[in-house]
């Protein structure tokens, strides 16, 4: 090929991709991820989009991925230079955040759309929905039934689960064995979101809450109340008693500690739970989380779709999220990824989570006990200083001292913050 | 041609003028760089501390005056007298004899009768004829992250300058295959913090980590293992042990370079005058690496002012407060609570305190004609 031919093929290209860009009428709309890197995510995702732009011609979706660590901070950096995606990809907590700094704007879906949805697959914030997820996740407590029957320890219901006395009293039993390094492995190894989506529930159970939920205005006589102080105090003899390992317990033993026999039981996500059935099969157990005294709670919200508030396609991007939720994609991302479907209709389409299948139960546990995290823009300070209270406790702070000073910190930075929107 | 010769010399410059355009476009690319990069943020840093700026808000951005100044710098004292029993006057007593006081906690979150205290939190305290007097500050983590910063500083400065005299010392020799002990000793220096610090998180794994394993073949079994980096004792020192080591080879290089600028002249002046070990050091050596000492203590504060990498990686401040610091409060605040101001006010604070001592360095250094 002579370089005159080369010319004329490069010029021939980029006149198509020019004029070839002009001549459809489809609208272009961008859509950011937060999985890059996970290819069956990619891939389901990907052929719901090719579905789409197929069933119809006014609009096109392009997808553009982000690795998850760094996904945050490229959505506020797009915001602050005025360059956001139509729809974006919102992890459950951080959504009214985002609502309230006016990066999203409510989905306009119709009316039946979000009908049998999980509570936790819905992102309100006053009360509008901003968003909406395909999946949820759930945590439960990891058990083998052949060790709480050789211990004569009762295996608990979602409609009985154990009492906070019960718990106890079987972790000082399993401990007792002396089999176990440790009775419970908490996760401890894993800092960040996993504390506060993982034990804030149980603070929740135990009557206390990471800020008054009336107002969201104050955390005081709530995460420091007598209630929390209590959860505290049992927070910390955990540790002191030594029945689960501490802050600085290796991420390797918190993966597969439990299966290696390390621990007698674990709370975790369902996300863990098919290599534990294989380990286990019949012999596992995966058991609702107890009882506190007010209520047994887990914690619900995992990534949802929403619209972004810069959208020149609002229409566009809203009719991309309704046809994205229905349930044979739901399914679809079950089956890929392990993660609970949304709807009960998509569940009983999938291998795990169908009656019988072998998760179901994490299905009921989700629709049951699944409790937001404060659903205010205040939390990514509050989920920074509940974990911090709950390290420095379990590394033998004073309870009510690490508590107090979480207290302080939520509550500055509300007031600096003129209240989130709230008492207005 | 004629052209040619007009561009090579422009009309109306003088061959100064022309020699400093010169200069100046040369000088352009690391001027923008610096401006655009340390010199602007720096001015951006300042400005955003007198205001509310936060990463994500739907509130307008306001100017609050010197707020974030006294939310962090706050420090008040309070002595509180021990509790007395009305009737009888004397002091009430708990059954270990000792007298009791009345709860902090009913001072400092009480904001309508003690507005002096509210919000603020127990920093330290200390008990004298009786009372008990608190030190309460508005930010006592920020306090404690300024307490382990400059002991970090203080203990590192010494240990680690004084480190890699020692090895340069001892390779500042001629002997063959002295260039491998030199590379090995150099070799942390290449690697990332971030690798190093992934990599001392295995060392110091308590409860199979290569120290405690170590430590136990040594002893025959009689060291009991300790959880290094969870242990409040021992996590200070743990990363400080493990910030030597990284960067101990640099600073080695730098003293051999000063040592070999020393004329061997003086060595065998020395030598004829029957100088023994320790006075051809004090009255060659050290006199010769003046100026290289100071560049490597200054240049050591400055670095070790900024530990972070360490601690974000190893430890995220933990176990209750003993590794906080500075930079990591700042880091923190900015990105992790999206409080760029407080992160902008921490940063504002750092380099008044990095400034007046480099100051003072550069004071107490100074040549004494």
């Amino acid at each position: 090929m002579t370089a005159k031919k080369l010319l004329i093929v490069v010029l021939v290209t980029a006149m198509l991709a020019v004029f070839g860009g002009a001549v459809s009428a489809q609208e272009e709309l961008s859509l950011w991820y937060h999985g890059a890197g996970n290819e069956v995510e990619r891939t389901i995702l990907m052929g719901i989009i090719e579905d789409f732009n197929a069933s119809q011609s006014d609009y096109v979706v392009s997808l553009e991925e982000f690795p998850q660590a760094s996904y945050n901070e490229s959505i506020v950096a797009a915001a602050l230079a005025g360059e956001l995606p139509d729809i974006i990809d919102v992890d459950g907590p951080v959504m009214p955040g985002w609502a309230w700094a006016e990066y999203m704007q409510p989905l306009a879906l119709s009316e039946s759309a979000l009908g049998d949805f999980l509570p936790g697959a819905i992102g309100v914030w006053n009360d509008e929905v901003y968003s909406v997820g395909l999946w949820d996740a759930a945590v439960a407590v990891f058990a083998r039934k052949s060790v709480l029957e050789a211990n004569s320890i009762r295996i608990p219901t979602l409609e009985e689960p154990w009492s906070w006395e019960e718990f106890d009293a079987a972790l000082v039993t399993l401990q007792g064995t002396g089999e176990y390094e440790y009775a419970l492995d908490l996760g401890t190894a894993w800092t960040g979101e996993w504390y506060p989506y993982a034990f804030s529930p149980l603070l929740q159970s135990a009557c206390g809450d990471m800020i008054d939920r009336e107002t969201y205005l104050s955390a005081e006589g709530v995460l420091n109340g007598e209630d929390s102080v209590a959860f505290g105090d049992w927070w910390q003899s955990l540790f002191d008693r030594e029945l689960a390992p501490g802050t600085s317990q290796d991420g390797a033993d918190r993966d597969t500690g439990f299966i290696d026999g390390k621990y007698a039981l674990s709370w975790n996500g369902n996300w863990a739970a098919l290599p534990a059935l294989e380990a286990y099969g019949e012999d596992m157990l995966f058991l609702p989380a107890p009882d506190f005294g007010c209520g047994s709670t887990i914690g619900a919200a995992s990534w949802q779709f929403g619209v972004s508030a810069d959208s020149e396609n609002p229409e566009g991007a809203n009719a991309f999220i309704e046809f994205a939720i229905q349930d044979e994609y739901l399914a679809e991302f079950s089956n890929g990824i392990g993660l609970i479907p949304a709807t009960a209709a998509a569940a009983a389409m999938t291998e795990n989570y169908a009656e019988g299948g072998p998760l179901a139960v994490f299905f009921a546990l989700s629709s049951e006990q699944g409790f937001l995290r404060p659903p205010t823009p205040g939390y990514a300070v509050m989920a920074l200083e509940f974990e911090k209270a709950l390290a420095d406790i379990a590394n033998g702070a004073d309870v009510q001292t690490a508590l107090d000073a979480a207290v302080d910190a939520i509550d500055a930075d509300i007031e600096a913050n003129g209240g989130y929107g709230f008492g207005e | 041609m004629a052209s040619l010769q007009n561009t090579t010399k422009p009309s109306g410059l003088n061959q100064d003028q022309h020699e400093a355009l010169v200069g100046w476009l040369m000088a352009m690319p690391v001027i923008v760089l610096l401006l655009t990069f340390l010199i602007v943020p720096f001015f951006m840093a300042f400005g955003m501390s007198f205001t509310n700026q936060r990463l994500i808000s739907g509130n307008p951005t306001e100017f609050v005056g010197l707020r974030n100044f006294q939310d962090l710098l706050t420090v008040q004292l309070l002595t509180l007298d021990p509790l007395v029993d009305e009737t009888s006057g004397e002091l009430l007593r708990d059954e270990a004899g000792n007298p009791t006081y009345p709860k902090l906690r009913d001072y400092t979150r009480d904001e309508e009768t003690y507005p002096q205290y509210f919000r603020l939190q127990e920093w330290f305290s200390f008990q004298r004829n009786n009372s008990i007097t608190y030190v309460l500050a508005s930010d006592v983590v920020f306090m404690i992250a300024l307490f382990n910063t400059f002991f970090f500083v203080v203990v590192i400065a010494p240990v680690q300058g004084g480190l890699a005299l020692l090895l340069a010392m001892m390779l500042n020799q001629k002997l063959p295959g002295i260039n491998v002990f030199r590379t090995i000793y150099f070799m942390p220096v290449v690697v990332s913090m971030v690798v190093v610090a992934l990599l001392w998180r295995f060392i110091y794994d308590g409860s199979n980590g290569v120290l405690n394993t170590l430590l136990a073949t040594l002893t025959f079994g009689g060291f009991k293992p300790v959880d290094w980096l969870a242990n409040p004792q021992t996590a200070m020192p743990a990363l400080m042990a493990m910030s030597v080591w990284q960067a101990v080879g640099f600073h080695m290089v730098i003293w051999l370079a000063g040592l070999q600028t020393i004329p061997t002249l003086l060595y065998e002046a020395a030598n004829v005058e029957g100088a023994d070990w320790w006075q051809k050091f004090r009255f060659v050596t050290w006199p010769g690496l003046r100026n290289t000492a100071v560049f490597v203590l200054i240049i050591i504060t400055m670095q070790a002012f900024g530990l972070f990498t360490q601690v974000d990686i190893m430890t995220r401040g933990g176990p209750v407060d003993t590794t906080q610091s500075v930079v990591y409060q700042m880091v923190q605040r900015g990105y992790g609570k999206y409080d760029i101001s407080g992160g902008s006010t921490i940063s504002v604070v750092l380099f008044f305190i990095v400034l007046a001592i480099s100051l003072l360095q550069r004071y107490l250094t100074r040549e004494k004609n």
